[in-house]
């Protein structure tokens, strides 16, 4: 059985007569990155900031490193680093002032040097926080939730608004994180980046837990079918493949066939059918669910609704 | 962690130099004041003033140091949670009260340049026009600073965005410097008016400074500067409960 590092049981956190989150519970284990998943307004930052202690929770434990975020604040902010959604500095603080002001705070603290060249930001040292790009302030933010070498770092939709490649460049930094046996719990939107970065990842919605998992295991539970998209210029390919084993349904469009089917060895079953029956394939791909498609399957509506 | 409240401070203090609006305004809008209404009062030449003024215009003047503290630390205070920098800052181990308290120590600092700048354009422009004991009327502005930034906070607390700040603010300051007993004795007005000028910081600090300016000195004004103190602890005890981080 995998380490806990994070435990929440039975959260509940609401304002006013808003409930931003009911009932949820889940355990974020040693070294994996974790994700929450969800739409704008899920519960998601909630989630994340009541783990963090800088809010209360209404109802319910939680247990980082096996301390109580609000009660031992003071010995867990030495080991964890957090990262908040659309944060800002002082827009005139330089960059090496908020490295030297962070590092004067923690009890152990990383080479700041080395740190600032690993995330790409030794030549912007004395740039202003104002003049930095999306991607350098979100760099920076970074390395100071990195500072004191935490057990834990905590990234709220860390890639939200840049550009594709500055989100690249973080996805390599979290990648690096967890080859540092950092644990990462991270909040994002974005299924790709869910997909690409995450061990496990939980779907929230409504501020309720719908599922937990890897992704894999949450297609396959989910969305298992695969789709065969092939282009043949011969008549009546399609008909010749349709009795095959596994083949839920074909449809056709002029020259293009899309065959449905279920389960791993669905596609290995169409190409040899396709050798069997000796098809010309001017054209072939596979469409795989992703989990974009479990989201829309377990909630009824899409991510970015 | 004291640490991190000396390097906070100084960065503080670098970023407010760097902004030069924010910078220049504070400092520049007490003399202005001193300036305009020491000429009208003073004369432009001479030791010693040879007309009457009808109020004391270094005391207006240093009240207005004090005010712009107060101003440019509501806009600060909002412009910095509103952006979600109080937030982060909170985030780290600094302490709530080091994170505040930073602030309050760079407005002082800032109030002290101010009133360097208004005694040497005053020995400059109206010789002898600034004969005070120095430290006693430094002190003595420190305090009603001190007072006043507290109320400060107490706006920062109800101030809704940054965008309103300013104005706010203001709406809040300039009636207190009006019945601040500057212009005529607050004496003369009608019982419960009178009770609430007592209320306010800037009729305390009036009081106070005009009192070291005379030469009698902080012993006969005594009663103002335990009002001082009593309102610094009010809205600080105030604060802690409304308070608003982000």
């Amino acid at each position: 059985m995998p380490t806990p590092v994070i435990s929440v049981s039975h959260l509940g956190k609401s304002y006013g007569s808003t409930v931003a989150v009911d009932d949820l519970s889940l355990e974020v284990y040693k070294g994996e990155v974790f994700g929450l998943i969800g739409p704008n307004g899920a519960g998601k930052t909630t989630t994340m900031e009541c783990v963090e202690g800088l809010r209360k929770a209404d109802r319910g434990t939680i247990s980082v490193l096996g301390l109580d975020p609000r009660r031992d604040a003071t010995a867990l902010e030495q080991r964890i680093g957090v990262q908040h959604q659309e944060a800002q500095l002082q827009k005139r603080i330089k960059v090496w002032e908020a490295v030297d002001l962070w590092s004067a705070l923690y009890v152990k603290v990383v080479d700041t040097e080395a740190l600032l060249a690993r995330l790409g930001l030794e030549a912007k040292r004395d740039a202003r926080f104002m003049t930095l790009s999306g991607g350098q302030k979100q760099r920076l933010f970074i390395a100071l939730a990195m500072i004191h070498d935490p057990e834990v770092i905590f990234l709220d939709e860390v890639t939200t608004g840049l550009d594709p490649q500055a989100r690249r460049t973080i996805w390599g930094l979290i990648t690096d994180m967890k080859e540092r046996g950092k644990t990462v719990f991270l909040t994002t939107h974005l299924m790709e980046e869910a997909e690409r970065l995450c061990d496990r990842v939980a779907i929230i919605d409504h501020g309720r837990l719908v599922e937990v998992g890897t992704p894999a295991e949450l297609v396959e539970k989910h969305c298992p079918q695969r789709s065969v998209v092939f282009t043949s210029e011969g008549n009546g390919a399609a008909e010749r493949l349709a009795g095959g084993t596994g083949v839920l349904s074909v449809t056709s469009e002029g020259c293009t066939h899309t065959l449905r089917g279920e389960g791993d060895d669905f596609v290995t079953h169409v190409i040899n059918l396709i050798a069997r029956e000796n098809i010309q394939v001017t054209g072939f791909r596979t469409e795989l669910p992703t989990l974009e498609d479990v989201f829309l399957k377990l909630t009824g509506h899409g991510i970015r609704a | 962690m004291l640490n991190g409240f000396w390097k906070l401070t100084w960065i503080e203090t670098k970023v407010f130099i760097r902004e030069p609006m924010g910078f220049v305004t504070s400092l520049a809008m007490p003399l202005v004041i001193f300036l305009v209404f020491g000429s009208l009062s003073f004369g432009s030449s001479g030791t010693t003033s040879t007309v009457e003024a009808p109020f004391n215009v270094p005391i207006l003047a240093a009240l207005f140091i004090a005010l712009s503290a107060v101003a440019s630390l509501v806009v600060i205070i909002s412009i910095y949670r509103e952006s979600g920098i109080l937030k982060r800052l909170r985030a780290t181990p600094l302490s709530p009260v080091t994170i505040l308290s930073a602030q309050v120590v760079v407005r002082l600092l800032f109030t002290v340049a101010s009133l360097a700048i208004l005694i040497v354009a005053g020995r400059q422009f109206f010789p002898g026009a600034l004969d005070v004991n120095l430290p006693s009327f430094t002190a003595a502005l420190l305090l009603s600073t001190l007072s006043i930034l507290s109320l400060g906070f107490v706006i920062a607390s109800l101030v809704p965005t940054s965008r309103f700040a300013r104005p706010i603010t203001a709406g809040f300051l300039y009636p207190m410097v009006v019945l601040s007993g500057l212009f005529f004795p607050i004496e003369q007005l009608p019982l419960p008016l009178r009770i609430f000028a007592n209320g306010l910081p800037t009729t305390h600090a009036v009081s106070l400074m005009l009192g070291v300016w005379d030469g009698s000195g902080w012993g006969a004004h005594l009663g103002s500067v335990a009002a001082l103190i009593l309102i610094f602890l009010v809205c600080i005890g105030l604060t802690t409960r409304i308070f608003r981080w982000e």
